[in-house]
C-alpha cells in the first residue's frame, strides 16, 4: 500500500473545485432525503455512516484492524441511553456521557491491543469486545437480555423537540457532518501524517522518531470517541440499546461496510453502510437470513473488489481524470 | 471437593476442545499466515455432519469419528484451492476477513437450513454411563473425550516435529521459496496444511456432539475464546498452543466453583495480563 504521486502531468481540473461540488450535492441530497425516504431509515443509515467512517479512520489511514469496534459502539448506546433515562440529562450531554465513556473503553482496549500488531491486533480486539459482551450480558445497568427500553429523546438544548422525526432527523445531519468533518480534520493534519507513514510502514515511523505507540494509541481512542458519537445518537434514534450493538457480528458489520465502501477514503464508507443498511431492511421482512448475504458480499469483496465502491470510483479514468487522490 | 473436581473436569473437556482448535489454528496460520476464522464453523460442521450421518444415512458416532474430519478437510482443501489461495501474497488480514466471511456464510447456511435450536447427539452405546472413582464420579464419554483429545494432540506433534513430512511442513513454514526450488510441492503443501487443521476443527466437533447440542452457532461461540487462547499462548509452537489450551481450559473451570459470574470472562482476563507482562504471549517467540 503505498501512495503514487501523480507528477506526470498537470491535473485539468482543480480537484478542489470538483470536490466541493460533490460536497455540495451530497449535502443538497442529504437535507432533501427525509422528503423521499423514511426519515427512521435515514437516521439509522447516517448513524452506521458514522460508525464506518470512525472505524476507517483506523483501519484506513492507521493501518489497523480492530474486530472490536461494536464495544464502542454498543457501549455508548447503553451510556447515553442510561444517562438519558435514569439520570434524566439532555440528550446532548447523554451524547456526551456516551461519547467520554467509548473513549475512555478506548483506552482500556487500545491500551492492551497495540501491544501486539497485525493479526494479533484484530484476535486482542476482538477478545476484549467479547468481554465487554459478556459485561453488558451480565451487568446491572444494562437490563440483559431486554436491554435499555423506551428511552426518551427529550428536547435539545432545551428548546428543539427531539420526539419529531424532522427535528431528529436534522439534528442527526448535523452530528454526522461534524463527526464527519472532525475525521477530514484528523486526516488532513499532521498528526493525519503520522498515522498514515504508520500505516505505510510502521517500522521507518518508529526509526524517524515517532513514538509509534502513542500515535497508535491515539487514533484508537479518537476512533473509540467518534464511533461512540454514532452509538450515543443511535440509542436516542432507535430509544432502546440493547445487547445486538455490542455483539461481534456488529463488529463485522462495520468491517463490511468500510470495505464494500472504500478502505482508506473518507466518503466511501457512507455508501457501504447505505448498502449494507438498505439490504437489512430489505430482508428483514423475508425468511432468508442476512448473514448468508454479508458472508457471501464480504467473500467476494475480499476476492476480487479491495478498494471498494469509492476506491473503484477514484481509482478509474474518471476518477482520475477528476484529481481525486488514489491509492494503490 | 465434588464440586471442585466437578470443575476440574468440566474444565479439562473445555480445554481439550480448546487445544484441539489452537492446534489447528496455530498449524495453519504457521504455513499460510492466515487466521482461520472460519475455524469455528468448521468444528460446527464437524458436528453437524456426525448428527447428519445419523439422521440420514444411519451411521452411528464410530463411522462420524473417520466420515465427518475427511469429508470436512475435503471442503477446506476445495476452498483454499479456489479462494483462499489468491490471498497469499496480500497483507494476512485479508485472510481474517475471508475466512470471517465464509464462517458467516456457513452458519447462516446452517441456520437457515436446521434453525438456530440445539439438536441432540446421544453418546455411543460403548461409551455411555459411568464409574465410580472413588472420589467422584466420571462419565465415561468425558474420559474419553479427554485421553482422545489427548492422544490427536501429541499425535499431531510428534507428526509435525518427527516425520519427513512434518519437517517439510516446518521447512516450508521457515522459507517456503527455498522448499521448492528444492523440488517440494510447496502449494500442495498448504492445501494439505489447511485440509488438516479443518479436519482437526472437524474431529473436535463431532467429540463435542455428545455433549453439547449440535447446534449451527456453536462454533462462534467458541472460536473468540480459542482466538484469545492463541493470544495467550502465542502461535509460535505448536506444544505452547495445546498446553495453554488445557490450562485455559482447565482455569476455566475453577473459576465456576470460585466466583461463577466471572467465569465467562476470565480466559479474557488471563489474556489481559498475558498482555501487560509477556506481550509475545508464553509460547510465542513472535512479537
Amino acid at each position: 500500500m503505498t501512495l503514487t504521486l501523480d507528477i506526470e502531468k498537470p491535473k485539468e481540473k482543480n480537484p478542489v473545485v470538483v470536490q466541493t461540488v460533490f460536497l455540495g450535492i451530497g449535502l443538497a441530497l442529504l437535507l432533501l432525503a427525509p422528503l423521499f425516504f423514511y426519515p427512521v431509515f435515514l437516521m439509522k443509515l447516517l448513524c452506521f455512516a458514522l460508525f464506518a467512517c470512525a472505524f476507517n479512520l483506523l483501519l484506513g489511514y492507521t493501518g489497523l484492524l480492530s474486530f472490536g469496534h461494536a464495544a464502542f459502539f454498543g457501549g455508548a448506546a447503553y451510556f447515553t441511553a442510561h444517562a438519558v433515562k435514569e439520570w434524566g440529562l439532555p440528550p446532548e450531554l447523554g451524547i456526551l456521557v456516551g461519547v467520554v465513556g467509548a473513549a475512555f473503553l478506548g483506552l482500556i482496549v487500545g491500551y492492551l491491543a497495540i501491544r501486539r500488531q497485525g493479526i494479533y491486533f484484530a484476535m486482542i480486539t476482538l477478545a476484549l469486545a467479547q468481554m465487554f459482551y459478556f459485561f453488558c450480558l451480565q451487568a446491572e445497568f444494562t437490563k440483559g437480555e431486554d436491554g435499555i427500553q423506551s428511552v426518551p429523546r427529550g428536547h435539545l438544548f432545551g428548546f428543539i423537540d427531539l420526539s419529531q422525526s424532522t427535528n431528529m432527523y436534522y439534528f442527526v445531519l448535523g452530528v454526522f457532518v461534524i463527526g464527519v468533518a472532525i475525521i477530514w480534520r484528523i486526516i488532513h493534519s499532521p498528526f493525519g501524517m503520522i498515522l498514515k507513514s504508520i500505516r505505510e510502514n510502521e517500522t521507518r515511523a518508529v526509526s524517524l522518531g515517532y513514538s509509534v505507540r502513542n500515535y497508535k494509541l491515539a487514533a484508537f481512542v479518537m476512533s473509540a470517541a467518534l464511533t461512540g458519537l454514532a452509538g450515543g445518537v443511535k440509542a436516542l434514534v432507535f430509544q432502546f440499546a440493547t445487547l445486538t450493538d455490542v455483539g461481534w457480528q456488529m463488529s463485522g458489520e462495520v468491517i463490511l461496510m468500510t470495505l464494500l465502501g472504500g478502505i482508506g477514503t473518507l466518503i466511501g464508507p457512507l455508501f457501504g453502510a447505505g448498502l449494507v443498511v438498505t439490504l437489512q431492511n430489505y430482508l428483514a421482512t423475508s425468511e432468508f437470513p442476512v448473514t448468508i448475504i454479508t458472508g457471501l458480499v464480504f467473500m467476494v469483496c475480499v476476492l476480487v473488489f479491495r478498494r471498494g465502491i469509492v476506491g473503484e470510483f477514484y481509482h478509474s479514468r474518471l476518477g482520475r481524470k477528476l484529481g481525486f487522490e488514489h491509492r494503490q | 471437593m465434588q464440586a471442585f473436581l466437578g470443575q476440574l473436569l468440566i474444565g479439562l473437556i473445555n480445554g481439550s476442545f480448546y487445544a484441539l482448535l489452537s492446534l489447528g489454528l496455530a498449524i495453519i496460520f504457521g504455513l499460510l499466515r492466515v487466521i482461520n476464522f472460519a475455524h469455528g464453523a468448521q468444528y460446527m460442521l464437524g458436528a453437524f455432519f456426525a448428527w447428519l450421518l445419523l439422521s440420514y444415512f444411519g451411521l452411528g458416532y464410530w463411522p462420524a469419528l473417520v466420515i465427518a474430519p475427511i469429508a470436512v478437510g475435503l471442503v477446506g482443501a476445495v476452498i483454499e484451492r479456489t479462494m483462499l489461495r489468491r490471498l497469499y501474497t496480500l497483507d494476512p488480514l485479508y485472510g481474517l476477513l475471508f475466512t470471517f466471511g465464509l464462517a458467516l456464510t456457513i452458519e447462516g447456511t446452517f441456520r437457515y437450513l436446521y434453525g438456530a435450536s440445539g439438536q441432540p447427539y446421544a453418546t455411543p452405546a460403548a461409551l455411555a454411563g459411568g464409574t465410580n472413582l472413588g472420589f467422584m464420579f466420571l462419565p465415561i464419554y468425558r474420559g474419553w473425550v479427554i485421553v482422545f483429545s489427548l492422544v490427536v494432540c501429541i499425535g499431531t506433534w510428534l507428526v509435525i516435529e518427527k516425520t519427513k513430512l512434518g519437517s517439510y511442513l516446518r521447512a516450508a513454514t521457515e522459507n517456503p521459496v527455498l522448499v521448492q526450488s528444492f523440488g517440494i510441492n510447496v502449494p500442495f503443501l498448504l492445501t494439505l496444511t489447511y485440509a488438516l487443521g479443518a479436519a482437526l476443527a472437524a474431529l473436535a466437533g463431532v467429540l463435542a456432539a455428545p455433549i453439547y447440542q449440535v447446534s449451527p452457532l456453536m462454533g462462534s461461540n467458541i472460536i473468540i475464546v480459542v482466538f484469545a487462547v492463541v493470544v495467550v499462548g502465542g502461535m509460535g509452537s505448536i506444544m505452547g498452543a495445546i498446553v495453554t489450551g488445557y490450562l485455559l481450559g482447565v482455569a476455566e473451570g475453577l473459576t465456576k466453583v470460585f466466583y461463577p459470574e466471572a467465569s465467562n470472562i476470565v480466559i479474557f482476563v488471563i489474556m489481559a495480563i498475558v498482555l501487560l507482562i509477556r506481550p509475545a504471549g508464553l509460547f510465542g517467540r513472535d512479537a
